[in-house]
């Protein structure tokens, strides 16, 4: 790590007394490091990928720092909630933050991304900034569908993130479309139509998914296992629970959701075979802290020792954290600074979200349909005719 | 016949269109701008169809070419096609079968495989996939059956399709064309004859158009193409054997607009679809009896064509509507009160409205012919509306 200790950078948060005190900074090497995931990968009709992942010190910062901002705006969101600023559904993701992570160290901007309604921290992974993701859940002018979608319809087009949906399962027969069209228009990119482990048993995935066979489409369905379809327990639910299994004649496998370094192999096992084979199943194996909702307290179905073992035992960013003082890439005192910079981010973030407007009246009527309504139309002898109705 | 009821539109302020060349014949109308934010229902500038030429006879510069109203949609999807390859088609059994209606029959010969795809049976996900290669800049037609199987597709249709783009803040587009045909037939049974256009009319984001002629299906079908926003182009199983005669040259209709059918005074009767031919089958009658009914088909169900509707009652004072849909909360009802809205000062009697029969289509033929409406009944009632 000698090498580390020679690229001296210091976070622009720290007090210049502080960086005489540090004993070695965060290291944002590139070297490569190899390390191995948690579990083995369990597949159906395909070799799983080795459980060495290639990754860097850097790369391993950059998890942590995207993870905790991701737990500390989803943490601040149930805050913004019961103080009555955020209404309606808020479905919160805290637990499941590997997921967004290590999908996104898999794959470029260019590859789309489209989810249900647990779709905050997917967002910022796609580039989403936390003063547009707060005002969208406080339904102000500067957020990110204008005000106009709220918690479970943010999306972001020049990222290839396609949202955010409030039906379940609907967004993946969507996400086999877009798969379609990067198809259509021959980019070799992939799609990732996210669902969980509830919209599992939803018949329109095995529709879109018997299409996306038969027609190749670059597919990848990824169920985000946290094992309660809101307060039903995925043993209530599904005959199966193998979810990565249900792909019947569709390859498939199954992933430690709360290795963020297992996410990230997955993933990109899974875009370079999509789009040489076509459709794969993923299932990550993860937890949500909170209830499935913040009108659910999460407990009347599930015990609160078997929350506070999955925080003790697999927390995504506590496993991250470890690695870093396991390789010697942190000290506790930076990642601690790290987190007060966060939390700092998260509350001007969300200071600048109150500050915005709720949207004018005339939004309502705006965005309805695009530019107006219909197209420019002429007779045979080219005589304009236009209706520019409101 | 006069033309006083041509309009041309005063051009709006923003964009200018490219192309528009304003004849000499025309008048120009300025309008004011109506206040914002609040719904407004009268077109702003709108531009009708010229009273005393039947829409077809529009002048061109050759003598046309006779065709079906099948050939007439695959004409427009054809040209549409080879315009922009963007355009794809989805649906059952159109590519290699060639439809189930012939209205897709060569295409996949000429486009391949991947720009006309036959689906397997399961419209909620290729509806849905349809969508979703919208959002990402396709323009897929997606091909219903028969309309009545796009229930399935409901769903997709109201949640994604109608509202990805006010969601979204206006990020996505959904340029999908839905279109399929529908309405009662001869002795389909009760779930093949269904009228959708009460289901999906309530849907925000959704047009909805209908055609009737070989002219205004390959119009309305191109211009759904073209148009950024979803349509759903309403055909009916009864009228794709239809010949006319339409233009050589390419031509685009406006999906906002109403066509003049038959112009007239005694009364403004309101039709779409099939029950058109109705309506003028009846039309007949009443000039036989001395009335002299004016016929305009609607074409655009979502938004209605307030401005050829309100110039019509204006000049009639009598409204009858004649459509094929169910009684309760169908199109016929939102026209009604679109137009006690909006024209009410201007009714001498209470606006009459036929429609279907509330109850499934029977199979045997006597009690079919008595769901929809005859153009008996349709001689009757303008009769007692004049009165």
């Amino acid at each position: 790590m000698a090498a580390a200790a020679l690229l001296r950078r210091i976070p622009a948060a720290r007090a210049p007394a502080t960086a005489f005190m540090a004993a070695r900074p965060i290291s944002d090497s590139t070297a490569a490091l190899t390390i191995k995931t948690s579990v083995p990968f369990t597949s159906h009709l395909v070799d799983p990928p080795s459980r060495d992942v290639t990754t860097t010190p850097a790369e391993l910062v950059t998890f942590f720092r995207d993870m905790s901002l991701m737990r500390r705006m989803e943490i601040a969101a149930d805050s913004l909630y019961k103080a009555k600023l955020i209404r309606g559904f808020c479905h919160l993701y805290d637990g499941q933050e590997a997921v967004a992570v290590g999908m996104e160290a898999a794959i470029t901007r260019s590859d789309s991304i489209i989810t249900a309604y647990r779709d905050h921290c997917t967002y910022l992974a796609r580039g989403g900034d936390l003063v547009s993701a707060f005002s969208e859940l406080m339904g102000r002018e500067a957020g990110c569908s204008r005000g106009k979608g709220g918690s479970m319809h943010f999306y972001k087009k020049d990222a290839n993130f396609y949202g955010g949906h409030g039906i379940v399962g609907a967004q993946v027969p969507l996400g086999c479309g877009l798969a379609f069209a990067q198809k259509y228009k021959k980019e070799d990119t992939a799609t990732f139509a996210l669902y969980g482990d509830g919209a599992a048993n939803q018949g329109q995935l095995f529709e879109a998914l018997n299409i996306s066979a038969l027609w190749k489409l670059p597919a990848i369905l990824v169920c985000e296992n946290n094992h309660y379809g809101m307060g039903t327990a995925e043993w209530r639910a599904a005959k199966s629970p193998d979810y990565y299994k249900r792909g019947d004649y569709v390859p498939g496998l199954k992933v430690d959701g709360m290795d963020v370094l297992a996410v990230k192999q997955a993933c990109k096992f899974a875009k370079d075979h999509a789009v040489a084979n076509g459709p794969i199943v993923l299932e990550m194996d993860t937890y949500r802290y909170h209830g499935h909702s913040m009108s659910d307290p999460g407990s009347t179905y599930r015990t609160r020792d078997e929350i506070s073992g999955v925080r003790q035992e697999r927390d995504p960013i506590e496993r991250v954290r470890k690695l870093l003082f396991t390789h010697d890439l942190a000290t506790a005192a930076e990642l601690k600074d790290m987190e007060k910079e966060i939390r700092k981010q998260v509350d001007d973030a969300i200071a600048k979200a109150k500050e915005s407007s709720m949207p004018d009246t005339s939004e309502l009527f705006t965005n309805v349909y695009k530019k107006g309504f219909g197209v420019e139309s002429f007779g045979p002898d080219r005589k304009e005719l236009r209706a520019s109705l409101p | 016949m006069t033309t006083a009821f041509s309009l041309r539109a005063a051009a709006p302020a923003t964009a200018p269109c490219a192309g528009v060349r304003s004849t000499s014949a025309a008048r120009v109308v300025p309008v004011s701008a109506a206040p914002a934010g609040r719904g407004r229902m009268v077109a702003r500038a709108a531009v009708a169809a010229k009273a005393d030429a039947p829409s077809s006879a529009v002048a061109g510069k050759s003598d046309g070419h006779e065709v079906l109203l099948f050939e007439a949609l695959r004409e427009a999807l054809i040209e549409e096609m080879k315009l922009d390859p963007t355009v794809c088609v989805f649906g059952e059994d159109v590519g290699h079968y060639g439809g189930s209606y012939k209205v897709t029959k060569g295409l996949a010969d000429m486009f391949g495989d991947l720009r006309v795809l036959d689906t397997p049976i399961a419209e909620n996900s290729f509806t849905g996939m349809g969508v979703g290669a919208g959002m990402k800049g396709l323009r897929p037609v997606v091909e219903g059956m028969n309309m009545g199987f796009l229930l399935l597709a409901y769903n997709q249709i109201s949640n994604n399709c109608g509202m990805l783009h006010y969601t979204s803040g206006g990020q996505f587009k959904i340029p999908v064309v839905i279109r399929g045909p529908g309405g009662v037939g001869r002795q389909l049974g009760a779930e093949h004859s269904q009228r959708l256009e009460s289901y999906f009319q309530s849907i925000p984001g959704l047009q909805m158009v209908a055609c009737s002629t070989p002219y205004n299906a390959k119009g309305l079908m191109k211009a759904a193409i073209r148009s950024e926003n979803p349509v759903v182009l309403f055909e009916h199983v009864l009228l794709y054997n239809l010949k006319e005669k339409i233009p050589d040259e390419e031509y685009v209709l406006c999906l906002e607009e109403a066509e003049m059918v038959r112009p007239g005074v005694h009364v403004t009767i309101l039709t779409y679809s099939r029950m058109r031919y109705h309506v003028m089958q009846a039309a007949k009658t009443l000039v036989n009896k001395g009335y002299d009914p004016e016929v305009i088909d609607i074409r655009s169900l979502k938004p209605f064509d307030l401005h050829t509707i309100g110039n019509s009652i204006k000049k009639t004072h009598r409204v009858l509507i004649v459509e094929e849909c169910m009684r309760t909360g169908g199109i016929g009802a939102s026209l009604r009160s679109a137009i006690i809205d909006n024209f009410w000062d201007y009714l001498d009697a209470p606006i009459m409205c036929l429609s279907s029969q509330d109850v499934p289509t029977p199979y045997a033929a006597t009690l079919e012919d008595a769901t929809v409406v005859q153009p008996a009944q349709i001689v009757a009632a303008v009769e007692q509306i004049c009165q």
